[in-house]
């Protein structure tokens, strides 16, 4: 009898806590929408609402991200500036007339729904493009889409190159314009010695095997490697290894991901490895994952990017305060963000050359279009991928980076890795259909 | 040598500290009483992020105070944690004892809702939820005193839940175009949030040419103060012994008028609450984001299976045991102590890359688990047939 009794006590209060799970749902949806729509009564982030309000004369592109999940964290703040740049091209006017509206998919931190999610926006929404990604497998996992659909796919992170699709534009920095000049800087001026360290996925494996070229090609020493598992949090062996390889101080070269770098940082400045004579360079920590580690912990370690915040451009200027005017005081930009921000328009100019939102012909016009971005100005290149300046920084007091070298001139982008001996020689050029994606020189 | 095998102790104890100190909770939650807490990592998150709350709190004080905010943050994070898991057990996990299955599914629910909630908790969030159990329950409570209650009970249900939850959604729906970004805005986010130790817990004490880190140490000290304080309580408190007669022979603690309803939800409280203070406890070493808890759930229901479910002595031992193992296998000191011997030193130079070290530990675990597969210290009597 008890039992019957608990069992409908328990249906009972499992359906409460369901209908409280719905309304916790239904809110946490909501929230994005609300706090878009008063600024860009066009640019709707529900699905739904963008069918139902599918203007005849709006464009529609495709923006997806992960907004829930690991990769959350990141890939947030980078629709952020999407629909930034997308508010402001729709203030200043609108795209051949009309007004740019996105519809913004969830890929959930997971690679299979990324591609359906991509399928959907191509065949039910017929976006004329796509903006998203973050990971590497997540760009993987869509670029078959991508390719039987022949549509086109704007990707906004640094990635280990050694891809180069017709299908996509890659704003973010390949291998030789972030991971291969701050080794360079570092033999300059940190020492001959380096350390690598990284999480155990596809970016820091690739990324160190060209560190690892690269250090060998210049007569310098690659004293150890080690890989942490993503979201691993114990990293008192490393520290020690680190101590036994280097005693006397060295570079560490940080490929680490997430959870992982703050566990670092924490247990580095306990060990008592300050920067003074282990510096450490960081390729996937920028202003957002400074603020979540906590400045204390990383002050006078490097990152390199091609974009920090202290940027000095008035281009820059402009960008911060309008993000900042958007989205909160206390919010900062980062270098995926600032990428994501000037896809949007590279892909604006080129529709505006071609005049059209027609695939083929957006695709061409995009070659070579330039524009004058916060970093500075970048220059779309035929091999999809987008010159842009490198910079490295110096984690500074109140948590932005001090710019300690800049190049002189935006770096031309090397997709296929001239260190590594399976692509070295090949190149990738698309304004040439005999060339194509991967040529030999 | 000597310095080097000090290192190696020192610092495999130091992640054995921590994997106890994480496991401790869930060794009473999961060892005691038997209840797979799949939440458990949730309930350490909990405590982090209390860390960080009180940490803000104690930053707009400012002064000398700050420094010790880590002592306040400490309790704080325990009553959190408890409070939480007490709702969690009166809510949930009574109505599923015995039923393993049914609660691990349950609780990884849970940990799931626990994880959103705080990415996207915000003050309409909150008002929303009050309010619904304000007047859900609260209409509940009323219509409870009608005499055919129990004949309409069904009706009320399902006519409150809707319009309870029309109601707050409504003026949620209200407050957040009202008051905008000042309501809506998360409170925590998605973004890992950043707990920064006290200036004393940031550095370490000087030993030669090695570093022992304050942070180590105190986690160190708390860790034993814990288990002291537990082993105090259920040894030398009325409801600690209550606790373990419940958890021997459940039915003849009722017959003899222990409250068992009481007892478990003490004991899961005290088990949550202690979550809470191995969350406040790991901020000083590793990220606080929705996704802490995570990181460590592994590793604690390890800890608790290779020591023997039901006996605390067997997670410490396990715990260093796991802790000492992991280090000098991931470090490359065995390889390093087994020179003489070219072959070997070759195969754990192999496995001396943190993720290595953890594949292979994982495969003496596995192993050991074969030989003994009730962990260290098996439980004996009668209590296991039942």
């Amino acid at each position: 009898m008890t039992k019957r009794f608990n069992r409908r006590k328990f249906l009972l209060y499992g359906s409460a806590t369901f209908g409280t799970s719905l309304l916790l749902k239904a809110c946490g949806g909501s929230t994005p929408t609300t706090t878009s729509t008063p600024a860009s009564p066009t640019a709707t982030t529900s699905p739904v609402a963008a069918t139902s309000t599918a203007a005849t004369d709006a464009i529609k592109v495709g923006i997806l991200h992960s907004l829930s999940g690991t990769m959350a964290i990141s890939e947030k703040s980078v629709v952020d500036a999407e629909q930034l740049a997308i508010e402001e091209i729709n203030k200043a006017g609108g795209l051949l007339g009309k007004q740019i509206q996105a519809v913004v998919e969830d890929g959930g931190s997971d690679w299979p729904t990324f591609a359906e999610k991509a399928k959907k926006l191509i065949e039910q929404d017929k976006v004329t493009t796509i903006f998203g990604c973050w990971t590497s497998a997540s760009r993987k996992a869509v670029l078959p889409v991508f390719e039987e659909k022949k549509h086109m796919l704007w990707y906004p992170v640094q990635y280990e190159g050694q891809e180069c699709s017709q299908n996509i534009f890659y704003t973010g920095a390949a291998p030789n314009q972030q991971i291969e000049p701050a080794v360079d800087w570092l033999l300059e001026n940190k020492g001959k010695e380096f350390f690598l360290i990284g999480s155990d996925y596809v970016f820091p494996r690739t990324a160190n095997t060209i560190i690892k070229a690269q250090l060998a090609a210049k007569g310098a020493k690659t004293v150890g490697e080690d890989y942490l598992p993503l979201g691993n949090t114990e990293v008192t062996a490393i520290i020690t290894k680190i101590k036994q390889a280097l005693p006397k101080g060295g570079v560490i070269f940080n490929t680490l991901n997430g959870d992982s770098n703050v566990a670092f940082f924490k247990q580095m400045q306990g060990a008592g490895l300050g920067p003074d004579k282990y510096p450490v360079m960081s390729v996937s920590i920028a202003e957002e994952e400074v603020k979540a580690i906590g400045v204390e912990y990383l002050k006078g370690h490097y990152a390199a990017w091609n974009y920090f915040q202290t940027v000095d451009t008035p281009e820059n200027k402009k960008f911060v305060a309008a993000f900042k005017a958007k989205y909160g005081a206390e919010r900062v930009t980062n270098d995926p963000m600032e990428a994501a921000y000037i896809m949007v328009y590279l892909w604006k100019q080129a529709v505006e050359k071609a005049k059209t939102t027609d695939i083929e012909a957006v695709r061409k016009a995009a070659l070579g279009q330039t524009f004058a971005a916060p970093e500075g100005k970048v220059t779309l290149e035929n091999n999809h991928h987008l010159s842009k300046f490198v910079r490295i920084g110096e984690v500074a007091e109140d948590g932005l980076f001090k710019i300690v070298y800049a190049s002189k001139e935006a770096v031309k982008p090397i997709p296929w890795n001239q260190y590594v001996a399976d692509t070295k020689g090949y190149a990738c050029d698309w304004s040439d259909p005999a060339k194509g994606g991967k040529y030999k020189i | 040598m000597l310095a080097g095998l000090f290192d190696g102790i020192f610092n495999g104890i130091s992640i054995g500290a921590v994997l106890l100190m994480s496991a401790l909770g869930l060794a009473i939650v999961f060892g005691l009483m038997g209840v797979i807490n799949m939440a458990h990592g949730e309930l350490m998150m909990l405590g982090a992020y209390t860390t960080f709350v009180v940490q803000n709190g104690f930053k707009i004080i400012g002064g000398p105070l700050f420094e010790i905010y880590i002592l306040f943050a400490l309790p704080m994070a325990f009553l959190v944690a408890a409070a939480v898991g007490l709702i969690l057990e009166r809510g949930v996990i009574r109505y599923l004892y015995g039923r393993p299955l049914e609660t691990l599914l349950a609780t990884w629910g849970v940990s799931l809702i626990l994880q959103q909630f705080v990415r996207s908790v915000s003050w309409v969030l909150v008002i929303e939820i009050a309010l619904f159990c304000i007047l859900f329950f609260g209409a509940l409570w009323i219509l409870s005193r009608r005499p055919d209650f129990e004949r309409i009970r069904n009706w009320v249900i399902a006519v409150m839940l809707v319009l309870s939850g029309a109601i707050s959604a409504v003026t949620g729906a209200l407050l957040s175009q009202t008051f905008k970004l000042a309501v809506n805005k998360p409170w925590f986010g998605a973004q890992n949030v950043d707990v920064t130790a006290p200036k004393w817990l940031r550095g370490g004490l000087p030993l030669g040419d090695f570093q022992l880190p304050y942070a180590r140490l105190f986690i160190m000290a708390l860790t034993i103060i814990c288990l002291v304080g537990i082993y105090l309580f259920l040894q030398r408190s009325v409801w600690g012994l209550r606790i373990r007669s419940v958890t021997q022979n459940r039915t003849m603690s009722a017959c003899l008028g222990i409250p068992t309803q009481k007892v478990d939800a003490l004991t899961f409280a005290l088990g949550s609450g202690l979550a809470g203070v191995a969350g406040c406890a790991v901020s000083l070493l590793g990220s606080v984001g929705p996704n802490t808890g995570q990181n460590y759930i592994v590793d604690t229901f390890m800890v608790v299976v290779v020591g023997g479910v039901g006996k605390l002595v067997g997670s410490i031992v396990a715990a260093m045991a796991i802790g000492t193992l992991n280090y000098i296998i991931g470090s490359g000191t065995l390889a390093l102590l087994l020179t003489p011997i070219p072959p070997l030193v070759d195969f754990f130079n192999f496995f001396a890359t943190t993720s290595m070290a953890k594949v292979m530990v994982f495969a003496l675990i596995i192993a050991f688990l074969q030989v003994r597969p009730a962990g260290i210290f098996p439980q004996k009597g009668r209590t296991v047939d039942a």
